[in-house]
């Protein structure tokens, strides 16, 4: 599973990624988490705001910074 | 409220005379704290709710949608002037405009009213200056995002972005819109950690520029300035516009020290055309925005922007 977190790199953006990794090390699941700064590259995925979270090349959610339980629930889904 | 508390503290416990200078400073610097710290959290929660219902998505189709004869500028600056500024989500959303088929002008109305009012200045100028100055500054504000980008429009920019924006132009599709159906309860978490993290973020700078403010105001004597920055100095309202623009990190810091300089004879005009340049005219903004936009388009927007906020400066100045 690759995990994108799209973001230049403010405060939120890593705040989320800590939180991806608190999910992902919850489940104990593998996955790659990856951030993504450039913004011609975040600009590919058609997201609004920033941060956003990508699964799996799918925007699960953009605009705010996930709790560890919601990204949990991406994660099942 | 705050001065009766401000009034016990400096006058009852710790018993201070009201004619020293000290105590004048401190008695300022616990009133406006108070004041301001009250404001923040409060303003800053509402905003948060605001936000939170405030359909973004809904405003960019219709937006993308309609020919409004130059009222889709006032909306888009409108929407700029809601949606909490976030210099690092400018760059997504200011592609996503246009990714959606907003014209550049309107986008860059959006663009521009964003960071001029943003929920920060707002809760600082209402703990300041009060409902009226706030008020006058919003909708100059929203003025300028909508006659500025109105006016850009009129110049066919276009070409001045850069390339690998124009080449996910050549794509234009529509957003992924995601519904975020959790009720109030639900968001209240959210609203209650971002007003804390944006307290926390601004009230050191807050309290530096109290301090400083009280200082001033305790020691400095009224009409002070006037001589040097008075209304009949015309170099006053450009000299002020153009010091602001390095001063972005401390905005927080510097309304406050303003409040006192008005208070010493600053004219209003010339104090908010410094204010609106702080916020508004920013270089990180700038550097973020190098990356979407050509050197010629950076520099026809910082100065059309500045041009405004300086003509406003002396419009304040000649009618208040």
């Amino acid at each position: 599973m690759i995990i994108k977190v799209l973001g230049s790199g403010c405060k939120s953006c890593l705040k989320l990624e800590e939180n991806t990794n608190k999910a992902i090390h919850e489940l104990s699941i593998k996955a790659e988490i990856l951030k993504v700064t450039d913004f011609a590259d975040i600009a590919k995925f058609n997201v609004l705001k920033t941060p956003a979270l990508v699964i799996d090349e799918r925007v699960v959610s953009f605009g705010k910074i996930n709790e560890v339980e919601d990204i949990k629930n991406f994660l099942k889904q | 409220m705050f001065k009766i508390i401000a009034d016990t503290i400096v006058y009852n416990w710790l018993s201070l005379s009201s004619a020293s200078h000290w105590t004048e400073a401190l008695h300022f610097f616990i009133y406006d704290s108070l004041k301001i710290s009250f404001l923040v959290v409060f303003v800053i929660s509402l905003m948060g709710i605001i936000n939170l219902y405030f359909p973004v998505d809904k405003v960019r189709q219709f937006l993308e949608n309609k020919k409004l004869y130059g009222l889709e500028h006032l909306l888009a600056s409108l929407l700029g002037a809601v949606t909490p500024f976030c210099s690092c989500s400018s760059i997504p959303l200011f592609i996503g405009f246009l990714k959606g088929g907003i014209p550049l002008g309107v986008t860059l109305s959006f663009l521009i009213t964003s960071p001029l009012v943003n929920e920060i200045a707002i809760v600082l100028f209402l703990g300041i200056f009060g409902l009226k100055i706030t008020l006058i500054y919003a909708i100059s504000g929203i003025l300028i995002g909508t006659v500025v980008g109105f006016f850009l429009s009129k110049l066919g920019l276009e070409e001045h972005l850069e390339d690998w924006v124009k080449e996910q132009l050549k794509e234009k599709i529509a957003q992924a819109a995601l519904n975020d159906n959790r009720n109030f309860k639900e968001r209240i978490p959210e609203i209650k950690a971002e007003a804390i993290d944006t307290f926390v973020k601004i009230i050191p700078y807050v309290l530096g520029g109290v301090a400083i403010g009280g200082i001033i105001h305790g020691f400095v004597p009224t009409g002070y300035f006037e001589q040097y920055m008075g209304k009949e100095n015309i170099f006053a309202v450009p000299i002020s516009t153009v010091l602001a623009i390095p001063m972005y990190s401390n905005a927080s810091g510097i309304i406050p020290i303003i409040q006192s300089l008005v208070a010493k004879g600053i004219p209003i005009g010339t104090a908010m055309a410094f204010m609106m340049a702080v916020v508004g005219l920013s270089l990180p903004e700038a550097l973020l925005l190098k990356k979407v936009m050509k050197i010629k388009l950076i520099v026809i927007y910082f100065s059309s922007v500045g041009i405004s906020i300086i003509l406003l400066g002396y419009f304040f100045n000649f009618i208040l």
